[in-house]
């Protein structure tokens, strides 16, 4: 049932930009393929903060490897672009299932620190070994139009064709995931991994699946980027990048797959908007400082009107809200209050007093340690309702 | 808000059509009269458009965020004494932080939705070369890219493509000759960038000093996430090789990390300087920042470093140096009067050049001829290579010591070429005088 909404949505949304991209010129067209291709990663890296509750500061990284993936398979063995895409999404949920074997066994800030490590190690093996990655230069490649499509078909069309169906396909994908067996379970782990376990779910598998899903859609999402700049840097892999991800994931709506469009968009229109903006009102010389402003506004007011993302913005002003949009942002937040605490003090008696602190608040540790796992997302849901008042 | 201007594919196959049949007709001699017609993108009858990649934040920005706004003084000036043939040039530069990624984006921005005529002075090594192929493939003229990496010479591949400054296999040579006449049995080692700038560099000094005398190579990434620290380890390893002169093809940045860990370890060897990273108000304005300090700080650690130059010293009375302070003091005031000012002046100058050359009624292809024809020199010291068969720029420069925060000439203008054995020569033609119009 819900399979078939979610493949009408998407068909429909696909119907809706292929007519849109070929009404495009090339530079949007390139811009709607780059918009498509973070959309993913976003998606990915949402499902892995907002629903399975862990955080990941590096998920630059894993879109490192699957564009570096894709360049590679592309000019060594010039495979099929579908077949590259899936192989770099593969090698991508290889190191993500690495990391998760590592972040099954931390929580909180140890988490992110060794995410963090990652984004920041990474990009310094292209320099090590140069014949292979390019160093600062990268790798450039070239993809060309299938030809089915003619050959006066624009490559731009094509590359903002394949990004869409790609994104269109892993959104369908994640939002089963998420409505599944699965999916409830990260939403039980990420209330409480105490009850989670208690209720019998595997927590550290649990958590390796999750960060597997995560990484490959940003292995796609990468992929998909080196194939509309028809390069790899590792200039475009930046821990800043890392950070723009997690901005985008919270500015959209945390756990939110559609927030995470809009966190896509965003990240990648908003800045040379600005540019745009500030040259053509006669500040060509100051415009390199004035995205950075512009964003940090953004970023501000977006906090500030709308705590729950743009998509959770959106949903109160059209009388949607659903209570799965403040669980997440509660949960989240009381366990890295727990865990800076925990960390930061290590008193044993204090410790259990915040425990026991959080516990009472937090009805799903109650309903979870009932036994019941579906239980527990349900209280989770209702924990939402209850706070959605008093945001 | 900058609405798109959509061409369609009709009046673009139609203008390739009409090209080529002019072409075929032997007559793509540019018109020198009539009216003035939008006759390419990014040329309106009263407008020329054209755009670039620069690095205006981040690590490479000290110094070069100058370059661009310098380019556009000089244009400016240019615009307000009666344009390219009445045409006002419009020089929309966007950020790239030097971050190839962003190059891409903005490249792809400059060409596809904004149109502009010509790419002009794409900024950095990496950074252009991530952008190279696909200016080429969308046939745009790629004038005067600001990097002197040897392979901007590629006129069978990328055939709109031009260097402009030396290139480093020549920077490197004429330096290496100089040392190898100069510090003849010295230990020699090189500090360089990781990149085509730094071993083109390399490869310029090793066909002139032997390699019997280079004691020691220590290449440093630029994307490093710790500069500071990376430089201090390349250092002590300098160090350690009892290296008695250092050879550094370094940015502004990187250069000025080397000199305060070389203070800090004491370690004073001869430094020699690629032009990239020596202008002294650049350099010890860096300095000043990175130690915090003021005053004479910078000025005095950067005395005596040996570099070259291939454009007119500051300081001098020089008619180039007396026009382009006169654009300087009208449009950017505000700014410092150094050698990267100077620098987007006298590209800018070139670029003009190859615009009045074009014609009235330019198409790209017509600008890309007009380069292949050779162009005079202008603030350039030695003359430029430019042939449909050469798409180097400037075949050579002066060696020069950093006396007092001033570019002091060491000797007449070197010239040579990029292959091993080419010898370096001395250039015996004058450079001629800027005109007083102040325009080609």
């Amino acid at each position: 049932m819900t399979l078939a909404k979610h493949l009408g949505i998407a068909i429909l949304a696909g119907v809706v930009l292929l007519a849109l991209s070929s009404k495009l010129d090339s530079f949007r067209q390139y811009q709607l393929a780059q918009v498509a291709a973070t959309v993913i990663a976003v998606a990915g890296l949402t499902v892995l903060i907002g629903i399975s509750g862990q955080i990941s500061i590096g998920h630059g990284a894993f879109m490192f490897i699957g564009g570096y993936a894709t360049a590679l398979l592309v000019m060594h063995l010039n495979w099929p672009l579908v077949l590259v895409i899936v192989a770099s999404a593969i090698v991508a949920g290889l190191s993500g299932a690495i990391m998760g074997v590592a972040a099954a066994r931390l929580r909180g800030p140890y988490l992110a620190g060794a995410t963090l490590m990652l984004a920041v190690a990474l990009p310094a093996v292209a320099f090590q070994w140069q014949s292979v990655f390019g160093a600062d230069q990268g790798l450039d490649f070239t993809v060309s139009t299938p030809g089915f499509l003619g050959a006066s078909f624009q490559l731009t069309e094509w590359q903002a064709w394949l990004c869409c169906v790609c994104a269109l396909i892993v959104l369908v994908l994640l939002a089963n995931l998420l409505r599944s067996r699965v999916g409830r379970n990260w939403r039980a782990l990420r209330d409480d991994d105490t009850a989670a376990a208690l209720a019998g779910l595997n927590v550290a598998q649990l958590r390796v699946r999750a960060f597997i899903v995560s990484a490959a859609c940003a292995g796609v999402g990468g992929s998909l980027l080196a194939v509309t700049m028809l390069n790899v840097t590792p200039g475009a892999f930046t821990l800043a990048l890392s950070i723009q991800l997690l901005t985008a994931v919270v500015l959209g709506g945390l756990g939110s797959l559609a927030g995470a469009i809009w966190g896509g968009i965003i990240l990648v229109l908003v800045p040379p908007f600005l540019t745009n903006l500030a040259s053509s009102h006669g500040y060509a010389a100051g415009s390199a400082s004035v995205p950075i402003v512009g964003y940090g506004l953004v970023l501000i007011v977006v906090i500030l009107v709308f705590p729950a993302g743009i998509q959770g913005g959106v949903r109160r002003l059209l009388g949607l809200a659903r209570p799965s949009q403040a669980g997440p942002v509660n949960a989240i937040g009381r366990r890295w209050q727990l865990a800076w605490k925990s960390a930061g003090r290590g008193s044993a008696a204090g410790d259990a007093a915040d425990n026991a602190a959080a516990g009472a608040a937090d009805n799903a540790a109650a309903g979870a340690a009932a036994g019941n796992q579906i239980a527990a997302s349900e209280a989770a849901a209702t924990d939402g309702v209850t706070q959605e008042g008093t945001p | 808000m900058n609405r798109p201007r959509r061409l369609g594919i009709a009046p673009l196959a139609a203008l390739a059509a009409v090209s080529m049949l002019v072409a075929a007709c032997g007559s793509s001699k540019p018109s020198s009269s009539g009216a003035l017609q939008a006759s390419a993108p990014g040329v309106t009858a009263k407008t020329i458009t054209i755009g670039s990649h620069q690095p205006l934040t981040g690590i490479a920005a000290p110094g070069y965020d100058e370059i661009a706004p310098a380019s556009n003084a000089y244009f400016q000036y240019v615009n307000a004494h009666g344009g390219v043939y009445g045409r006002k040039i419009v020089y929309k530069y966007l950020n790239d932080q030097y971050n190839s990624s962003i190059t891409t984006t903005d490249v792809r921005q400059l060409v596809l939705q904004d149109h502009v005529f010509a790419i002009f002075n794409g900024l950095g090594t990496p950074t252009h070369l991530a952008v190279a192929p696909f200016i080429n493939a969308e046939k745009v003229p790629d004038l005067f890219v600001a990097s002197g990496c040897a392979c901007w010479n590629a006129p069978s591949s990328w055939p709109q493509t031009f260097g402009w400054q030396i290139n480093y296999i020549r920077e490197g040579k004429i330096l290496g000759n100089y040392i190898e006449a100069h510090f003849k049995g010295k230990k020699i080692a090189y500090f360089y960038q990781d990149d085509e700038f730094g071993l083109d560099g390399v490869k310029g000094l090793g066909y002139e000093i032997p390699a019997s005398q280079v004691v020691a190579k220590e290449p440093y990434n630029v994307a490093a996430s710790n500069p500071a620290a990376e430089v201090g380890t390349l250092t002590a390893a300098l160090k350690a090789s009892g290296a008695q002169v250092v050879v550094a093809f370094a940015v502004p940045a990187f250069m000025a990390l080397l000199r305060l860990s070389e203070l800090s370890l004491s370690f004073s060897p001869t430094l020699v300087s690629s032009d990239v990273g020596s202008d002294p108000q650049t350099l010890a304005g860096l300095l000043d920042s990175f130690a915090k300090k003021s005053g004479s700080f910078g000025t005095s650690l950067i005395q005596g470093i040996i570099t070259d130059s291939y454009l007119p010293s500051l300081g001098s009375n020089d008619s180039w140096i007396q026009l382009f302070t006169k654009i300087h003091n009208q449009y950017i005031p505000k700014l410092p009067l150094d050698g990267n000012v100077l620098y987007g002046m006298s590209v800018a100058y070139a670029f003009v050049q190859a615009l009045f050359k074009a014609g009235r009624n330019p198409t790209r292809q017509d600008l890309v001829n007009a380069v292949n024809a050779g162009l005079s020199q202008g603030a350039s010291v030695a003359p430029y290579a430019y042939s449909s068969t050469d798409h180097d720029g400037m075949t050579g420069a002066f060696m020069a010591e950093i006396m007092n925060g001033v570019i002091t000439s060491l000797g007449p203008v070197q010239v040579t070429d990029n292959s091993a054995s080419g010898a370096v020569t001395t250039d015996t033609t004058a450079q001629p005088p800027a005109p007083t119009s102040g325009i080609p």
